[in-house]
């Protein structure tokens, strides 16, 4: 019984985090320039950040 | 072609663009898919991505900016500009990215002014 309440706890707090690492992963800035190079800048950048801040409020201002 | 009916036939032609707000490079709108308020929300919003990604580009000594995709999980925000115009677009979390790319391309092509004729 402990072994088996042992087994879903552990299954539901890896499911936390890996839906919590997953959405980490989709929060990320592309950018394309005119010679056609592109840069990715991902969550937790600097530039990245104020980018998605950016693009969270233009998002709230369409729901 | 008329902008209002440009971005009308786009939303029509491309049903995973939620909205879409054209501007100016100034961030004026110049047409929208949404309401006057929001249009202008947007506006604000966008021009400063687009300043952020252009900041970027200058820093890193890249070319100018051509287009670019902020994704979230809550849906992803699209800008592609050219010389006179900023063409937004939101979808949701999992769109076709090159399809959206090129929609919007499309959009600022056809509103280009037209170039002058040649001598006859």
């Amino acid at each position: 019984m402990w072994l088996s309440l042992l087994l879903a706890t552990g299954s539901v707090l890896g499911t936390l985090v890996y839906r919590r690492r997953s959405a980490r992963r989709r929060r990320r800035v592309d950018v394309y320039f005119a010679d056609g190079s592109m840069l990715a800048l991902e969550y937790g950048a600097p530039d990245a950040d104020s980018m998605l801040a950016s693009a969270g409020e233009i998002l709230a201002a369409l729901r | 072609m008329d902008a209002a009916a440009a971005l009308a036939e786009l939303k029509e032609l491309s049903p995973q663009l939620d909205a879409i707000v054209l501007l100016d490079r100034g961030g004026q709108v110049e047409a929208a898919t949404v309401a006057e308020g929001a249009a202008a929300a947007v506006g604000r919003a966008a021009a400063a991505l687009v300043r952020c990604a252009e900041a970027v580009a200058r820093d890193l000594g890249r070319d100018q900016v051509a287009q670019l995709q902020a994704a979230t999980p809550e849906g992803s925000v699209f800008a592609v500009l050219d010389e006179q115009r900023l063409a937004v677009a939101t979808t949701d979390s999992d769109p076709t990215v090159g399809l959206v790319f090129y929609d919007l391309k499309t959009l600022l092509r056809k509103l280009a002014p037209s170039p002058a004729g040649g001598d006859a």
